[in-house]
């Protein structure tokens, strides 16, 4: 039990496999290649947030405001391109967007000193405010044509732009996390952040470039999202914040910090996704799928904790 | 009242004070261009649209006191309020009490559940509650199976009870004024209550003193859990309509009700008059937006000021900080 | 003599195979303080957590007032009349003095707390105590000597008999103590038995009418404060021949290393000067509170100075007190840890090499003998002597010019304590330099070239290795 526990990337990778049997057994269209390229734009761009959300988390802090910085990011780009910005300006603008947004969470942080998740419950308030307060209940779409090659493009064969720029961003943080030193110290920081500083790692500054490196992947996935709705409400990617995180602890990141892999975010984006999609094919609506999600989360963190007391 | 009592008071009554100048002020302000703002029937209405929220942030308040926090709060109404639905809608005869009885039990009973995990497998509050949410939420889609309740269906006595007027004011005015008082008193004067504050405020030295922490968290969820299923069916039959998403997203302003009330997340500080002007405070500011010409849509933007600002202010001043995912290491 | 109100006899305790208590007997009498003493290590506070229902003994007894009893918890320790004033301060900050006396055990009237009656039955015990505190004053506002008394003025009103007052005066000030010790009198004169632990010879004189020593987690003597002299407690204290421990080599000692001239921090310690020469080991001997582990974060960088300044000497690394908290990251492997300051050379273009690690970490494992099943084992797992075997691995890999130990073998067993010190012995004889702050006397003397001793945040005197004595240093450190 406890082998198994240690490598909860492999529960993972099983229940994808099961998840794979079960939906192609349900439907004949599942395993086409089109379904499949259908299915990924379920989670990519929750999960390229997931990416450095799982680093923060790692490292100890957490951010709740992401989904808000995406619809701030939205409507930012929506503006732009009512003043007839350019496709290219409009993406800058979004990543742009994000990234500050994700500076003034990292500067609460570090330099206010107020506790992650109240500093960004209220940015997350404050962004998502900001949103509602410019746009009320005006839709901006006024995009240009090009402007969905983002979200709804191709980058080869059935392979779209999000999918291959999650599998990139995958790898790079995958990388970063887990073979470099810089790596090495946000686990140290996590695993014990008095002792990461009298290892003479700089903490602070480890807090705030993970946060504003979520806030610009918040921008990115904002791009995507509005790229593929082709339209921006403030109400856009409502609730995601929680989906996001849900998907990173799946993932076996310990909300205590200190560890984790992207692997297993990786595998857990991919249940994710696959479970939603699945659902659809069988008309199942996506809220039942949170009853498998929610029970899910208490029992990656309750398993290791009920072995505990034995 | 000389200096040096001011100094002695608690944080908490000193934010209450400051609080309280700071909404009565924006009362001021907005009665003195609007004459008509203060009239009576007018506050009557401004604290009928924030009972929920003051019953709700009283619930939050007990479980961040004793270093929890439930982001379920807003999922259990929800499914409180579909069950007294569902409930009124097979027995539309029975009456308002068994509705009250039944989502009372009912959130104490989700309530009692986050309570346990937290209490007896340590498990991180902030986790627990994300995933029972998660749960909360689709459960109403099962019972429900996606349909919404109208107000058609829901039966006179199920929507007027919230609505009855009672001396000028609702019966949800009524309730938020009950429960305050009860939080206030009982705060104060119920030893469970103080025990609750030390356990929030000190673990270890609680636990000396024969308190158990864990049991206190537990005690905080239920509560949490009973008053937002009350609220469920308050909410269902105020807007006459349940569905799975009714108060998406509401557990979060309840949060910031709580932090503007000056409950901290580190747990041990906090009071119910606070938590009930920073309820307060947030209802003069959504009510009166439409007044100065603001659209409604600014509210939120407010919030999230005015959440910035407290916590800001009450970073300096603390001294150590402490994030909610701080595990207790042993 | 009377029977004592407690009776300790033959008490063991162990934790994860490291003995803390092997067989102790202590005895308190009604009316009379008993000083305990010993040095770091010798068990003192693990006798002080059995009393207060915090850790069952394995093996031996506990009588109170003549019949035996269990304390399983802390709630049964105040129920038995047991009291501690713990060196920490076990408070409610944000309550008020009167709720903090009476915390779960609220006076009420009918199902509602009596506040007014709480108010006066605490302001009565403030009185009788004469605290300069009123019982509406909010803890939090209190200075440490002050909650001490919130936290005897708990005891008083649980009516305890037994009161522990555990190290109560390390960061006092002398008028603090003085006040401290009134009250303790007061409360002996009433009838209670305490149990007064300190460092400070100068107060067990003052205030302790018994003794009663540990070392090594043994009762090695106990009786009259009039019978006995400092000198005699300070040799049972000590026991060992100090030699033996310390294979201190002869180090011819070089050029400076590290020059401090005027170092101050607000509060913590001021007018700090010395200065370091290649193949020294400094001691820096003080009691708990002086301001040596502040001073020492200051040198590493930890925290800034306020005034002076630290010249010399480009690379210092710290061995800091908390080995767990501070020292090592616990979840963490061997090698890990050992890598965690040495990345920029391990990875010098950001890409980590577990091969270049685990050979790191091998490599040290087998120079300090660190018992390890290899450089994957977590430190969690290790025993303290090998965790802080691993502390001084990571730095020692760094090659610096300077080491600071704080603290470097406090509760780690004798093998691995002689292991520290010839490992600190060598570093020193390659030529670099070391400060060695402790507060075991044996280790000073038996270590340091030249001691400084440090009370109150300020340098009290400084002794070469030949004139350092435990009489002088011992003199020098507690308030003459």
């Amino acid at each position: 039990m406890t082998a198994v526990l240690k490598r909860w990337e492999s529960v993972l990778g099983l229940v994808l496999v099961a998840e794979f049997v079960l939906f192609a057994s349900i439907s004949p269209y599942f395993l086409s290649v089109d379904t499949l390229s259908d299915a990924t734009f379920n989670f990519t761009e929750r999960a390229i947030v997931a990416l450095p959300l799982a680093l923060l988390i790692i490292a100890g802090e957490i951010d709740i405001s992401v989904a808000a910085i995406i619809a701030l990011a939205s409507v930012a780009m929506g503006l732009a391109a009512e003043q007839g910005v350019g496709t290219g300006g409009i993406a800058a603008i979004g990543l742009g967007t994000g990234l500050a947004a994700g500076c003034v969470n990292g500067a609460l942080v570090t330099l206010g000193r107020v506790p992650s998740i109240v500093a960004t419950i209220g940015t997350m308030t404050l962004f998502r405010g900001v949103a509602y307060a410019v746009l009320g209940d005006r839709v901006l779409k006024n995009y240009p044509e090009s402007f969905a090659l983002f979200g709804q493009g191709y980058a080869f064969g059935p392979v779209s732009i999000e999918l291959a720029l999650f599998t990139v961003l995958a790898v790079a943080f995958g990388l970063f996390l887990h073979r470099t030193r810089w790596g090495r110290a946000i686990y140290a920081i996590g695993a014990n952040p008095v002792a990461s500083e009298f290892a003479r790692i700089r903490v602070d500054r480890y807090r705030f470039v993970l946060f504003a490196v979520t806030g610009a992947a918040s921008g990115l996935a904002a791009v995507l999202l509005t790229s593929r709705l082709g339209s921006t409400r403030p109400s856009i990617a409502q609730g995601w914040e929680l989906e996001i995180i849900s998907m990173v602890i799946l993932g076996g990141v310990s909300v205590w910090g200190g560890k984790g892999s992207i692997l297993g975010v990786v595998l857990a984006a991919l249940v994710f996704g696959l479970v939603t999609f699945g659902l659809g094919l069988m008309n199942i609506p996506g809220i039942v799928m949170s009853i498998f999600t929610g029970t899910l989360l208490i029992l990656v963190v309750a398993l290791p904790a009920l072995v505990r007391r034995r | 009242m000389n200096l040096r009592a001011y100094r002695n008071w608690s944080e908490a009554a000193r934010r209450d004070l400051k609080l309280a100048a700071l909404t009565a002020i924006l009362l001021v302000a907005v009665t003195w261009k609007f004459p008509g703002y203060a009239a009576p029937r007018n506050l009557a209405g401004v604290l009928d649209d924030t009972a929920i929220l003051i019953m709700l942030a009283l619930g939050q308040m007990l479980v961040i006191l004793v270093r929890g926090i439930d982001l379920s709060m807003a999922a259990n109404l929800a499914l409180c309020g579909m069950l007294a639905a569902l409930f009124n809608r097979a027995y539309p005869g029975a009456g308002v009490l068994p509705v009250l009885l039944l989502t009372l039990v009912a959130g104490g009973l989700s309530g009692a559940f986050n309570g346990l995990l937290v209490w007896k497998l340590k498990l991180p509050p902030i986790v627990v509650t994300l995933g029972t949410m998660s749960v909360y939420r689709g459960v109403i889609f099962l019972l429900s199976k996606g349909a919404w309740v109208n107000e058609n269906e829901m039966s006179r006595g199920f929507l007027e009870f919230t609505r009855a007027q009672f001396l000028g004011l609702t019966t949800l005015a009524w309730g938020a004024i009950l429960l305050s008082a009860a939080f206030i008193v009982g705060l104060r004067y119920s030893r469970a209550a103080r025990n609750l504050y030390a356990a929030g405020g000190n673990p270890e030295a609680a636990a000396y003193a024969g308190v158990d922490p864990g049991r206190m968290q537990f005690m905080a969820y239920v509560i949490a859990g009973a008053i937002a299923g009350v609220c469920g069916y308050l909410w269902v039959a105020r807007f006459a309509v349940a569905y799975t998403d009714i108060a998406l997203g509401f557990e979060l302003q309840v949060i910031a009700a709580c932090l503007i009330g000056g409950v901290a997340i580190g747990g041990g500080v906090g009071s119910a008059l606070g938590v009930v002007i920073g309820c307060l405070f947030l209802g003069i500011i959504r009510s009166s937006l439409p007044l100065v010409g603001v659209s409604a849509f600014w509210q939120m933007f407010i919030n999230g000021v005015v959440i910035l600002v407290a916590v800001l202010l009450s970073a300096r001043a603390r001294l150590g900080t402490r994030t909610i995912l701080e595990a207790p290491r042993t | 003599m009377p029977a004592p109100l407690l009776r300790l006899s033959d008490v063991h305790k162990s934790f994860g195979g490291v003995r803390a208590l092997a067989g102790v007997d202590l005895e308190l009498h009604r009316g009379s303080v008993t000083a305990l003493i010993g040095e770091n290590g010798a068990g003192k506070s693990t006798l002080v957590k059995i009393l207060s229902g915090v850790h069952a003994p394995d093996a031996g007894s506990i009588e109170l007032d003549g019949s035996a009893v269990r304390i399983a918890t802390p709630v049964a320790a105040r129920d038995l009349g047991i009291g501690v004033v713990h060196q920490e301060c076990l408070v409610f900050d944000h309550l008020d003095v009167a709720e903090n006396l009476f915390i779960n055990a609220h006076p009420r009237r009918g199902a509602l707390i009596d506040w007014r009656g709480m108010q006066a039955r605490a302001a009565a015990v403030l009185r009788e105590l004469g605290a300069d505190f009123t019982a509406d004053t909010r803890v939090g506002t209190l200075g440490i000597a002050q909650k001490h008394v919130v936290q005897i003025a708990r005891a008083l009103v649980n009516e305890s008999r037994v009161l522990i007052l555990d190290e109560p005066t390390a960061s006092l000030s002398q008028r603090e103590c003085a006040e401290l010790f009134r009250i303790a009198r007061q409360l002996r004169d009433r009838g209670c038995a305490l149990l007064f632990i300190s460092h400070r010879f100068d107060e067990i004189f003052e205030l302790a009418d018994r003794y009663a020593v540990f070392r090594d987690g043994s009762s090695v003597g106990a009786g009259d404060i009039a019978g006995t002299d400092r000198d005699r407690l300070i040799r049972l204290m000590v026991g060992r021949p100090v030699e033996q421990l310390f294979p201190r080599q002869e180090a011819v000692l070089g050029e400076p290393l590290l020059r401090v001239e005027n170092l101050g921090r607000a509060g913590e310690f001021e007018d700090i000067s010395f200065s370091l020469r290649r193949g020294e080991i400094l001691g820096i001997y003080g009691l708990v509170g002086a301001g040596r582990t502040e001073l020492a974060q200051v040198l590493f960088g930890a925290r800034r100075a306020d005034r002076g300044s630290v010249s010399g000497a480009a690379d210092i690394a710290l061995v800091p007190e908390d080995r767990q908290g501070q020292g090592s990251i616990l979840p963490f492997s061997i090698a890990a840890n050992i890598a965690l300051p040495n990345l920029e050379a391990l990875a010098p273009r950001g890409w980590t090499s577990a091969r270049a690690e685990n050979e790191l970490a091998r490599q040290w494992i087998g120079a300090l003998g660190i018992k390890a099943q290899g450089p994957a084992q977590r430190v969690q797992s290790l025993s303290g002597g090998n965790q802080q075997k691993v502390v001084l691995a990571k730095w020692l890999a760094r090659k610096p010019q300077v080491l600071i130990l704080d603290e470097p073998t406090k509760g780690i067993d004798v093998g691995a304590k002689a292991a520290v010190h010839a490992v600190t012995s060598e570093f020193a004889c390659a030529g670099n330099g070391v400060i060695l702050i402790s507060s075991e006397l044996p280790e000073i003397l038996g270590m340091s070239d030249r001691v400084l001793v440090m009370r109150r945040g300020r340098l009290r005197g400084e002794f070469p290795r030949h004139e350092a004595t435990s009489e002088l240093l011992l003199r020098a450190a507690s308030d003459a």
